[in-house]
């Protein structure tokens, strides 16, 4: 599993992380954790484009997203 | 998915009703709710220029970060953080102005202008696209101004706080400038251009709107789900000025206005590069401050300054056309985001 973080980092950061690590890592788990709402549903945006199932778990005040 | 896209464009339609109401109800021509515009009206309300005809402290300026910051705290997204590279921030707020005041207008405005048939706007957005174009390849290329982490939830607080006494000052008291010509004399009702601006700000936060984030996502990701909002308000606006008669497809005389080709493209281009390097366009930064991030409020207090600065040494265009200044200016601005581009991408990418 591929695991970043991306807390804090400015739009769209966490967003170009998140799709970099699973456009080369196919088939492979990639656990991110950001910050905002609107990084969140970027990364759900990005994964349901590339068919992936995405897990969200709240981690107050972060968001744990699993992209599978 | 859909139920979020339906939402960008009810929120899109509500920015474009509170536009035109401020349209019709005084605000200057094609401006009716224009970020940079407003904060350098603000910026010499508080004396920190005097040019006599773009002096007075706009409510709706106000409005929009009040706005984004009562949505927050509902929302339970407010949240107050701080710490990635501030003094940068305020750099790239500063340039903002001094390109926004060469084309007269932020990207908002630049809708505005289009959705009104003013050419100049167009070719503008050429310039804009190029700047985003290029803070995209910079962001590929790892650009970050790295990470921002929690502060006291005070600080979050203090940019509205702020505002909100500047606005309670201003209705009370003869404290700051107001213009008696020119468009800082053209104002809607005071309290109508405050909650336009609470209803915008809310709309803007709710639907991320964001005029550099729209083009960018549609660079980097093919993904044009920004670009709704801003969409719908182009199309508000444009049904607004062909029935009200405002639509005139042309170059020259439009309001507040020059055809200078080059310039307004360069001045465009400095807006799009800096907003994709600070991570979202003026009115973005409004509601991020809004939101709780002293970052962004930073940046806000740069383009109060960067407006001041305009004005005081003559960078700001006018209706004439651009100053030597102003172009020296630009150029000198352009650099500068290059430096700041080169000197802060990531030597390891995640």
């Amino acid at each position: 599993m591929i695991t970043l973080d991306a807390r804090g980092l400015s739009c769209p950061e966490p967003l170009l992380m998140a799709t970099e690590a699973v456009r080369k890592n196919p088939g492979e788990t990639v656990r991110i954790t950001v910050s905002t709402q609107n990084a969140k549903e970027n990364i759900e945006r990005m994964a349901a484009k590339y068919g992936k199932t995405v897990d969200v778990q709240v981690v107050k005040p972060d968001y744990v997203i699993t992209i599978k | 998915m859909l139920k979020g896209k339906c939402n960008l464009v009810v929120f899109g339609i509500l920015a474009g009703i509170v536009a035109v109401i401020l349209a019709v109800m005084g605000n200057p021509g094609n401006m009716a709710i224009c970020v940079a515009c407003f904060v350098r009206d603000i910026a010499g309300a508080a004396y920190l220029h005097t040019a006599p005809v773009v002096q007075y402290m706009r409510p709706e300026i106000i409005g929009i970060v009040v706005g984004a910051f009562i949505i927050s705290l509902i929302t339970k997204e407010h949240r107050s953080t701080a710490g990635s590279s501030p003094m940068i921030r305020f750099v790239l707020g500063f340039v903002t102005m001094i390109g926004a005041l060469m084309f007269l207008g932020c990207p908002l405005r630049m809708i505005i202008r289009m959705s009104a048939g003013d050419v100049n706007a167009y070719i503008a957005l050429i310039g804009f696209a190029g700047g985003i174009a290029t803070g995209a390849f910079f962001l590929k290329k790892g650009f970050s101004l790295g990470r921002a982490y929690d502060s006291k939830p005070a600080d979050g607080v203090v940019l509205p706080v702020i505002l909100v006494i500047l606005f309670l000052l201003s209705i009370t008291t003869t404290l700051f400038a107001a213009s008696t010509e020119g468009p800082g004399s053209m104002h809607a009702p005071i309290l109508v251009s405050l909650i336009g601006g609470i209803v915008f700000g809310i709309a803007a936060q709710r639907s991320r709107m964001c005029f550099a984030g729209g083009i960018r996502d549609t660079i980097l990701m093919k993904d044009a789900t920004l670009l709704i909002p801003i969409g719908v308000l182009f199309v508000v606006m444009l049904i607004y000025n062909i029935v009200g008669g405002n639509f005139h497809f042309s170059m020259a005389g439009q309001p507040i206005a020059h055809t200078e080709v080059l310039w307004n493209i360069l001045g465009m281009y400095i807006v799009g590069l800096a907003a994709c390097l600070a991570g979202g366009c003026p009115l973005r930064q409004l509601i991020l401050a809004g939101s709780g991030s002293a970052d962004s409020a930073i940046s806000v207090v740069g383009m109060l300054l960067g407006a001041g600065f305009a004005h005081n040494f003559k960078l700001a265009s006018s209706a004439d056309g651009s100053t030597p200044a102003g172009r020296i200016a630009v150029v000198a601005s352009i650099v500068i985001l290059f430096i700041i581009a080169l000197v802060n991408i990531r030597r390891n990418k995640a």
